[in-house]
């Protein structure tokens, strides 16, 4: 299969290069483009592997919404990248020494690569006895696997709650709707009949736009300096 | 399984021909006189080249991470649409269940108000 | 299926989801009554899910996703007393801060639901999802003062390690996941049982794993979050993160290295003695300096960990005993001293400095009493609760052989045995400022249930010692 190998490196070449442009572009923005791009070959490699759902999900949920997240943070935060940016050079040979003694490390591990004799036995197939991935998943997921299926609905509950708890507030300007008091209003609390008589002006008479039951004391500033002008 | 790829591969090729065909003929063909009103951009709102550390309300925010939740709930429907032939009732209501829990947080973040913008 | 296992926590859950349901319908305008009421909702579900546990039938279920033994028993009861001590502590500081909605008993009540998942796990997946659902809550509840500056930052913080931490632990699992193809933990026990053939990948793996529940215990080197977050975090809310979650964890660990890592010991008991060491002695050290009391209590709570993991080190039924009796005198003095941190306010301002308690000695006799209580056992002095706790760890090590741990750990107690008898001496001997607020009831009611527990422990110690055995015999039988 010369044509999947070739896949596999163009994509896999694609998602190393934008990995590091992500964390070597100068403009934040373009990191999180760069990211879009990372993650859409990822996605690709996915599909190479026969993990279809996975791919499905990096696009439509990494690229689809998390990366416009990112954007808004990006926007958001008050960060002087630049600033943030002066101490590449100054922290380069410490972080430098910790990546290559990770990597030293790792190799040791790869060194001694052994799986434990059962591990060939377990491995799954991505697309086990002919059934597409998709549908191997939905097997599994909510019959063998419903107690962690539900608790991976309870953490989106979460999120959500605590999403709405730490950031929405009650404006003071916002004007929301109450259906109860639309339904319960009558033509008679709306509208007034007035014999405003000849040369009389509206305003005489008491009557305030909107029509509400307590005149708002001072709001209207029609009112307000007729009241002043009464005090003194 | 891969060769059920070709057709979207065929498909994109396309669309992205067609895409650069558009852009490029436009590019070679069309007179250009441009000025400083006609580039700037047709948009309303925010600026799209400004400085990136302006702040914006955490409102977007806030809808942005709802839409994810919504659409990880979303995500799970598939694998559950596909094989409910397989899963049975009890995959049925397993998915139920999963869906209530969600549903209890609409009904919250509704109540809340954190659906209204204004 | 055996799915009457996880009773408690579905009836949690879906009364949690009707509480939230019910709080929300009430009005997004009503006041502290409504948050009141949730409260007490929460603190009753956490009642019957008690009951259901202890009433509730033992076994694997959810195809080995899911256990319940002695062990996991023990623990909920403890983190459900942990949590409800924590929330009705939170009663009426959230009114007095004007934090008192009604997300707050949800977010504890889902949080601990996380906790009592993540302490019958018997699968990497399961312990990852608990987990998660627990922290999740925590890191809103830090941040839940969302106004003041210290709580956002400390929410944050403890996110952004948080997240770093669940990603230690990640990698570790896929580790151990790829070099043994399954998350089953029995499954894992039994095919460590020949130690010499398991690779060093997965030693690397269980390092990472280990790493990462460090993080959520705070130990030494994995506490720099603590501090800060400790002290930004509203005070109840402080209470709250230092004693049901630290018990889910620590039985976590205790539940990870016991079962599918039973046949590592070799392999984990340096790293666990090394961390258990470390904490130790910076938890006594870095509290001398301190002036803000809850950072004190950060500082203490690290090295309270430590005395904890010295069961947990020495690898034996008895060991895990200690810890798990250590833990019950741990939750309770904790809650009774935080009741007490809580109490200090002045003119209405919440008050968190050390020297803010002079004088304490006189003009409150009674909050000073219970405060000294609860040093005294913090501090490991008979006969107190707190000195039992110590005991029954340094015992197993001692019995063990481990006797570098155990004088270590002597040695500590008596250098942080200096720092709690100080708050003593500030109480009784310092010149002191006014009398602080009338405090609320449901404080002293917890200040009271916690001293008498901390005070007379050593009367009715035989219970505990019992149910803790038979936990602890389920581990390292």
């Amino acid at each position: 299969m010369a044509l999947q190998a070739i896949a596999f490196y163009l994509m896999a070449a694609v998602t190393l290069g934008s990995g590091l442009a992500v964390v070597s572009a100068r403009n934040p923005v373009h990191s999180v483009l760069f990211l879009i791009a990372a993650f859409f070959s990822a996605a690709g490699l996915f599909v190479l592997l026969g993990a279809e759902f996975l791919a499905m999900l990096l696009v439509v949920v990494y690229v689809g919404a998390v990366a416009v997240l990112f954007l808004f943070v990006v926007m958001m935060l008050d960060v002087d990248f630049a600033e943030l940016r002066g101490g590449f050079q100054r922290y380069l040979p410490v972080g430098l020494t910790v990546g290559a003694l990770l990597l030293i490390e790792l190799l040791l591990v790869l060194g001694g690569w052994k799986l434990a004799p059962e591990a060939a036995v377990l491995k799954l197939s991505s697309t086990p006895g002919n059934v597409s991935n998709t549908a191997a998943i939905g097997r599994l997921l909510y019959t063998d696997y419903i107690f962690l299926f539900q608790a991976a609905g309870l953490i989106l509950l979460v999120a959500m709650i605590g999403a709405i708890v730490l950031t929405l507030r009650d404006r003071k300007t916002s004007r929301h709707q109450v259906i109860r008091v639309q339904n319960e209003r009558a033509v008679a609390d709306t509208l007034l009949m007035v014999d405003a008589g000849l040369g009389a002006g509206i305003k005489t008479l008491g009557i305030y736009r909107p029509l509400v039951e307590t005149p708002p004391q001072g709001r209207d500033p029609v009112a307000a300096t007729e009241l002043g002008e009464r005090r003194s | 399984m891969l060769m059920e790829y070709l057709p979207i591969i065929v498909f994109m090729i396309i669309a992205g021909g067609i895409a650069l065909a558009m852009v490029g003929g436009s590019l070679i063909a069309a007179q250009q006189k441009p000025y400083a009103e006609k580039l700037s951009a047709y948009e309303c709102g925010f600026e799209p080249f400004d400085d990136a550390r302006r702040r914006f309300d955490v409102r977007f925010y806030l809808v942005a991470i709802l839409f994810i939740i919504f659409d990880l709930e979303v995500a799970f429907l598939f694998p559950w649409a596909v094989s409910l032939a397989d899963i049975g009732l009890f995959g049925f209501l397993s998915m139920l269940g999963f869906l209530g829990v969600l549903t209890v947080g609409f009904i919250y973040e509704w109540c809340k108000g954190a659906l209204e913008w204004e | 299926m055996n799915w009457t296992t996880a009773i408690p926590e579905i009836f949690l859950s879906v009364a949690g989801l009707a509480i939230l349901v019910f709080g929300v319908l009430r009005g997004r305008y009503s006041g502290p009554g409504n948050a009141l009421v949730c409260s007490m909702l929460v603190l009753a579900s956490f009642a019957v899910a008690a009951i259901l546990i202890i009433g509730g039938n033992h076994g694997i279920g959810y195809n080995g996703q899911f256990t319940t033994d002695a062990f996991s028993s023990y623990a909920k009861l403890l983190i459900l007393a942990g949590a409800a001590l924590g929330l009705v502590l939170s009663l009426d500081y959230n009114r007095l801060e004007g934090l008192a909605r009604f997300e707050f008993p949800v977010l504890v009540l889902l949080s601990t639901v996380g906790m009592m998942v993540m302490v019958s796990a018997s699968s990497m997946m399961t312990l990852y999802l608990g987990l998660e659902l627990q922290s999740l809550s925590l890191y809103v509840l830090a941040a839940f003062a969302r106004d003041t500056l210290r709580s956002s930052e400390a929410g944050l913080k403890f996110f952004v390690l948080g997240a770093l931490a669940s990603g230690l632990l990640l990698y570790g699992i896929s580790l151990v996941y790829g070099f043994s193809g399954t998350m089953d933990f029995n499954v894992l026990a039994r095919s460590f049982a020949d130690p010499a053939g398991v690779a060093p990948g997965l030693i690397v793996g269980v390092v990472f794993i280990v790493a990462g529940l460090a993080f959520k215990i705070s130990a030494v080197p994995f506490h720099m979050w603590t501090p800060d977050v400790y002290e930004g975090a509203p005070t109840p809310v402080t209470g709250f993160f230092s004693t049901a979650p630290k018990v889910a964890a620590i039985c976590l660990i205790v539940r990870l290295m016991g079962t599918p890592f039973g046949h590592l010991l070799a392999s984990w008991q340096q790293l666990i003695v090394l961390v258990s060491i470390a904490s130790m002695v910076l938890g006594s050290l870095a509290a001398i300096g301190q002036t803000n009391i809850k950072r004190l209590m950060a500082y203490s709570s690290i090295g309270h960990m430590g005395y904890a993991l010295i069961g947990l080190a020495v690898g034996t039924a008895e060991g895990v005993r200690g810890v798990l009796i250590y833990m019950v005198t741990y939750v309770f003095m904790n809650a009774g001293t935080f009741a007490c941190l809580i109490a200090m306010r002045r003119r209405g301002i919440a008050l968190d400095k050390i020297s803010d308690l002079s004088g304490l000695g006189r003009t409150d006799p009674m909050l000073a009493g219970w405060m000294t209580v609860f040093m005294f056992s913090m501090a490991g002095i008979p006969p107190m609760s707190g000195f039992f706790g110590k005991l029954y760890v340094f015992l197993a090590a001692v019995q063990a052989g481990m006797w570098t741990l155990a004088v270590i750990g002597v040695l500590t107690s008596v250098i942080g045995a200096y720092y709690y008898l100080r708050i003593i001496k500030v109480m009784y001997f310092d010149e002191g400022g006014e009398a602080f607020d009338r405090r609320p009831m449901s404080l002293s009611v917890v200040a009271a249930a916690a001293g008498l527990f901390t005070l007379f422990f050593f009367v009715f110690p035989a219970p505990f010692v019992g149910a803790a055995q038979a936990a602890a015999r389920v581990l390292f039988g």
